[in-house]
């Protein structure tokens, strides 16, 4: 029978070449590969699009652009960044990473794996063309009816078919994270033996398949709004504009924990391995997870409270959106217990992890000044806001990106990254990040609305440093950009595990990690 | 490595489509519960859009409440449309007729629609109509004008501070709505 399992190993080993081989590749690590591309170009993408936002505001007055223009760039810079950079680059994590963190040879559904990442570049294509037919969606990226269905520049269509297809890409690849994480792990891996990144993970594929389909579902009531005649949001037939904005954030606010539960997980990932001791408080960040994904179904009208809700509604939203602050602050405490007497090394990884718990607290604290009713009608719709989500989304969800991408490149690799540049890249983002958002909180204070092509001129000065700081963030990602492309060339031979403290089933096979792993699931104990 | 497609397997992708499909459901479902959930509590000012029945509680005569009248025309509507009188002070329960003024000023058959919203939200559902235009459509060829009813009265247990209610039509040209 050897001869047999042979045959069988060498025909699973043979892989495609050329472009074949990306196009209908089944294999988790391909696709998380091509994952991870896709969301660093898309990265790049919606950056440009804000280096022209942060030009245009250099100086008051309108010098570049023309304000529609100017909205087409706010737009489609948010959608990108959202659905084309933050997304996939957390689901292209969770396809290298998942599969071998629980010791299952691949995701269970290989072949939808494949289709879920390739319909991607088509919406993103969608999207993007109608820049050159008659102009991309300038409505903001929470395309508040009527600005996208009666006062549409025409690119609705082109917009709910990109995000329609985005939503199936995203939703095929929940499932199938559910169901490997449910399915295939190894013998042994209970639930509370998970590493924290399957488990946030997990819980975010779960928010996926819950609101990605009410996602689906308004953009659907926004189409036959537009063209067809249905009067959902629109008052003339009965409908109402304010239900798009109960129905849009319905999907929106769990969203946003979508885009920040992963990045939970992968620095309970990386402190404990640059601490060199266990997690501080495993089931406790297991059950908090828990509790932020509960609570944000039940918040979504902080985004609404000057649509004039009634006194109770604001009460009920601001408590519960203070309540979120409970959960979130036992994960930073746990953090900081965790490196509290740690024999703490300062590689890139673990810079990245730390700036993002100081970072990240500081969004969060915005996000409490903002769940408080009264105050936040006087920061409504300010830059004030705008600081608060770039903390979280910058600073917060792309920093854990980044850390992640430092911690296993040597695993995706089989090199060591260049060290200086990776540090430099580091240093370069973390000043910039904090010039270009830290004074939006004193405009946003001082009154200065978001989504404007031209301002006052006493935010002349602040605007100036926020775009200084803005032109440098963008361009230290090049920096990142010269340490992935020269790590994957060549570099000094990584082991198995390049991190001493690191613990998981990823760091017992070798690096680069072979294209199959774990065909005999490993015992775990 | 290919992963053969289990019973197992099978079974639990089954039921995550269901939470899928279900989710999409519920999208749409939350129209109707928002119109339900709006007729409770008033929320945004919405007033029932069907008639009331004539008062039946009698007057309250020890308080008066001012009753503040505000019209306009959507944008593209090109009516014209106004109240006859911009306020009125009433005694809860006591029934009252305005009439409002529309005047198709374009050549061409048009049709109107009014919204009607009440403001504060909270005293909505106690603002009573008892007939009003806005429960139907208004049909006027080219140059037609018109005057149209509204009865109302305000419920007896409107709570007592709230002393002024405005009322906003939006008229809106839903011609096109119509006919297609």
């Amino acid at each position: 029978m050897t001869t047999a399992t042979d045959a069988v190993i060498d025909h699973h080993d043979h892989k495609a070449t050329g472009i074949k081989r990306w196009l209908f590749t089944t294999n988790h690590k391909d696709i998380g590969t091509l994952y991870l591309w896709f969301a660093f170009i898309m990265f790049l993408t919606g950056g440009s699009m804000a280096m022209v936002i942060r030009a245009e505001l250099f100086q008051p007055g309108l010098q570049l652009v023309d304000p529609d223009f100017f909205n087409q760039m706010t737009t489609v810079h948010g959608l990108i960044m959202v659905f084309g950079a933050v997304m996939p680059a957390f689901t292209g994590l969770a396809n290298w990473m998942i599969p071998m963190m629980i010791g299952a040879p691949d995701m269970a559904l290989p072949r939808l794996n494949n289709w879920s990442f390739w319909i991607l570049p088509f919406a993103f294509s969608i999207l993007l063309m109608s820049f050159f037919l008659g102009g991309a969606p300038n409505f903001g990226w929470t395309f508040y009816a009527p600005l996208s269905s009666t006062y549409s520049n025409g690119s609705t269509a082109f917009f709910v078919f990109a995000v329609h297809i985005m939503g199936i890409s995203s939703i095929m690849g929940a499932i199938n994270v559910i169901v490997t994480i449910m399915n295939m792990r190894a013998p042994g891996m209970t639930y509370m033996k998970m590493p924290l990144f399957v488990w946030t993970f997990f819980i975010t594929a779960y928010l996926l398949i819950a609101v990605m389909p009410v996602l689906a579902g308004v953009v659907t009531m926004l189409l036959t709004d537009t063209y067809f005649g249905t009067s959902f949001f629109d008052a003339a037939g009965g409908g109402d504009p304010v239900l798009f904005q109960h129905i849009f954030w319905f999907f929106g606010h769990p969203e946003v924990y979508i885009m920040i539960l992963p990045a939970f997980g992968i620095v309970s990932t990386t402190i404990p391995a640059f601490s060199r001791k266990k997690l501080f408080g495993y089931s406790s960040m297991v059950y908090a997870t828990s509790s932020i994904a509960f609570l944000s179904f039940i918040v979504w009208a902080h985004h609404m409270f000057t649509t004039g809700m009634p006194l109770i509604g604001e009460l009920f939203f601001m408590y519960c959106t203070m309540l979120i602050a409970v959960p979130t602050g036992v994960k930073v405490f746990n953090w900081m217990a965790t490196m509290w007497r740690g024999a703490i090394t300062f590689e890139v990884p673990m810079m990245f992890s730390i700036a993002f718990v100081i970072l990240f607290t500081i969004g969060g604290f915005s996000g409490l000044m903002l769940a408080m009713a009264p105050v936040d009608f006087q920061y409504h719709d300010t830059y004030f806001v705008v600081a608060h989500f770039h903390y979280v989304l910058v600073t917060g969800s792309i920093f854990s990106i980044f850390a992640a991408a430092y911690y296993w490149l040597p695993k995706w690799t089989g090199h060591m990254f260049n060290e200086k540049l990776a540090k430099a890249h580091f240093w370069c983002s973390l000043v910039s990040v904090n010039l270009l958002f830290f004074p939006m909180h004193f405009l946003g204070l001082a009154g200065m609305p978001r989504r404007i092509p031209d301002y006052a001129l006493q935010f002349a000065d602040f605007n100036m440093w926020v775009s200084i700081g803005g032109f440098a963030f963008g361009l230290s990602q090049l920096i990142f950009l010269a340490v992935v492309i020269k790590c994957i060339q060549g570099g000094e031979k990584a082991p198995a595990k390049p991190w001493d403290g690191a613990e998981g089933l990823e760091w017992t096979v070798p690096s680069p990690a072979p294209y199959h792993t774990f065909s005999t699931p490993p015992k775990v104990d | 490595m290919e992963t053969p497609e289990t019973p197992r397997t099978s079974k639990l992708v089954g039921k995550l489509m269901l939470i899928v499909f279900g989710m999409f459901g519920f999208g749409f479902a939350m129209v109707p519960l928002y119109d339900v959930f709006c007729d409770i509590t008033g929320l945004n000012g919405k007033t029932a859009n069907q008639a009331a029945q004539a008062n039946a509680a009698g007057v309250d005569t020890s308080r008066e409440i001012k009753v503040q009248f505000i019209s306009k025309a959507a944008k593209d509507m090109p009516w014209e449309f106004r109240p006859e009188i911009a306020e009125i002070i009433v005694r809860p329960g006591e029934s009252k007729i305005i009439k409002f003024y529309a005047k198709n000023v374009t050549s061409e058959k048009m049709v109107g629609q009014s919204v009607p919203s009440v403001a504060p939200g909270r005293a909505a559902s106690y603002f009573k109509k008892v007939a009003c235009f806005c429960f139907e459509q208004q049909i006027l060829e080219g140059q037609e004008e018109v005057w149209m009813p509204l009865q109302f009265y305000i419920d007896t247990d409107i709570p007592s501070d709230v002393k002024t209610l405005t009322l906003s039509y939006t008229l809106y040209d839903i011609t096109t709505k119509i006919e297609s």
